[in-house]
């Protein structure tokens, strides 16, 4: 590949999806890329990115993009925002929600879908306590393959080894020959959704619960200020945002507060927020304001 | 440092899991039956045991079941390695007192991942 061909695959990468991909992530093009290669009857990366380059086909550039972005998956990935989501956010919404008994959780790079499900275990596992509420899980991604998959339920010997309990794996799951498939009671918790988190989040309506884990890390700063920000707004009250192990929010602006002793756990502060957003109309009036960079530098 | 025994009648299987027990600190002891297996136990408790199921003199299942009925039996986690996958082979381990269960063939992110499980690494 050269090296106008990678700049401008980063640069088309970086308008579509929002990845940020630096100079020296080559070799992340070279393993994510090679599947695709492999299944279109390329020679190799370089000679499908070549023909990318010359042609722009719009088929050949959505699959990149798709593998690009694809997200590694598997059941109860981490394990603690699972046990946070159990002892701490659970606990929490059957008080707050007591009144409309109606739960949604968004999972906001569901991939093939197994986030989106051990929570729909974990929640099945409780179900004595949420008897007559309403619990929606929304899992969307950018890649239909993905979703194909997630859509399914039917995974791998591998994948269902990978994080998971075997007591999750017996009550669950049904062989199928050589894989194994999630019971219609899980399943059925859960819908996904193509859907780029570029684009409008208003049509998903609010949420109570917002995993968004290992999928911010990807985007530049200011792109993620703009994903947060913009989350902020489908929040319910005290709504739980959950990122990843190693992400933080740190250097980054928005009205969530840290949950003490839940590591990754945050909550959305409204009252911050209303109050930030008119000190924010505030400054914006101000003639010696200058912008800064992405969309929420007021909250400092 | 935490003790892990592995129990399987195939040598390559053996030192497969012991590289993977070692790089995740744990001291290594091996059988290549039930029988051994047991008789080590009995020296000495370990605080994981990597079990296979088929093996000759005794196998997987029948010792899992004399080691639980053992005084302190009760303390070392037991996972099950096996080409045993069906849900029989998993809810009859699980019945007989199996911590968890690794359908062969295993990798290291599922050894240690079933050994968060377990709590016998940290998550």
């Amino acid at each position: 590949m050269t090296p106008s061909e990678f700049n401008s695959l980063r640069d088309m990468l970086n308008k579509e999806s929002g990845l940020v991909l630096s100079e020296d992530k080559q070799y992340l093009v070279e393993s994510r890329l090679g599947p695709v290669a492999k299944k279109l009857e390329y020679k190799d990366v370089a000679t499908m990115v070549s023909e990318w380059h010359s042609s722009k086909k719009a088929s050949l550039q959505n699959q990149i993009v798709e593998a690009m972005t694809i997200n590694e998956s598997f059941f109860f990935r981490d394990k603690t925002p699972f046990d946070n989501f159990k002892d701490y956010t659970l606990p929490n919404l059957i008080k707050s929600k007591a009144t409309s008994k109606h739960i949604r959780i968004w999972s906001a790079a569901a991939s093939t879908g197994q986030e989106a499900y051990s929570l729909a275990m974990v929640l099945n596992e409780h179900k004595h306590l949420l008897q007559g509420w309403r619990v929606e899980i929304i899992g969307t991604d950018l890649c239909s393959e993905a979703l194909a998959k997630a859509k399914s339920g039917l995974y791998s010997q591998f994948e269902v080894q990978r994080g998971m309990p075997v007591t999750y794996l017996v009550k669950n799951f049904k062989q199928v020959g050589t894989m194994w498939q999630l019971d219609s009671n899980i399943t059925s918790m859960v819908q996904f959704r193509q859907f780029n988190l570029m684009n409008s989040f208003t049509g998903l309506g609010k949420f109570d619960v917002i995993f968004c884990r290992n999928v911010l890390i990807y985007f530049n700063r200011e792109t993620k200020s703009d994903i947060l920000k913009r989350m902020e707004a489908q929040c319910n009250n005290g709504c739980h945002l959950v990122l990843g192990a190693s992400e933080t929010l740190v250097g980054l602006n928005g009205n969530y507060t840290p949950v003490a002793n839940a590591r990754g756990l945050y909550e959305h502060n409204r009252e911050a927020a209303v109050k930030n957003e008119k000190q924010s109309t505030n400054f914006k009036e101000s003639p010696t304001h200058k912008t800064g960079t992405g969309g929420l530098s007021f909250t400092r | 440092m935490k003790q892990c025994l592995i129990v399987d009648d195939s040598s390559v299987i053996r030192k497969v899991a012991r590289r993977i027990m070692e790089e995740a600190n744990f001291e290594i002891t091996e059988a290549e039956d039930g029988q051994q297996a047991l008789e080590a136990c009995r020296s000495q408790m370990p605080d994981v045991i990597l079990l296979d199921w088929n093996m000759p003199v005794m196998d997987g299942l029948e010792f899992l079941r004399e080691l639980r009925k053992d005084p302190c039996g009760d303390i070392p986690k037991v996972i099950f390695c096996t080409t045993e996958n069906d849900m029989d082979h998993i809810t009859q381990a699980i019945a007989a007192g199996a911590n968890e269960y690794i359908m062969k063939p295993f990798d290291k992110e599922i050894i240690i991942s079933k050994l968060k499980e377990v709590g016998m690494v940290e998550a």
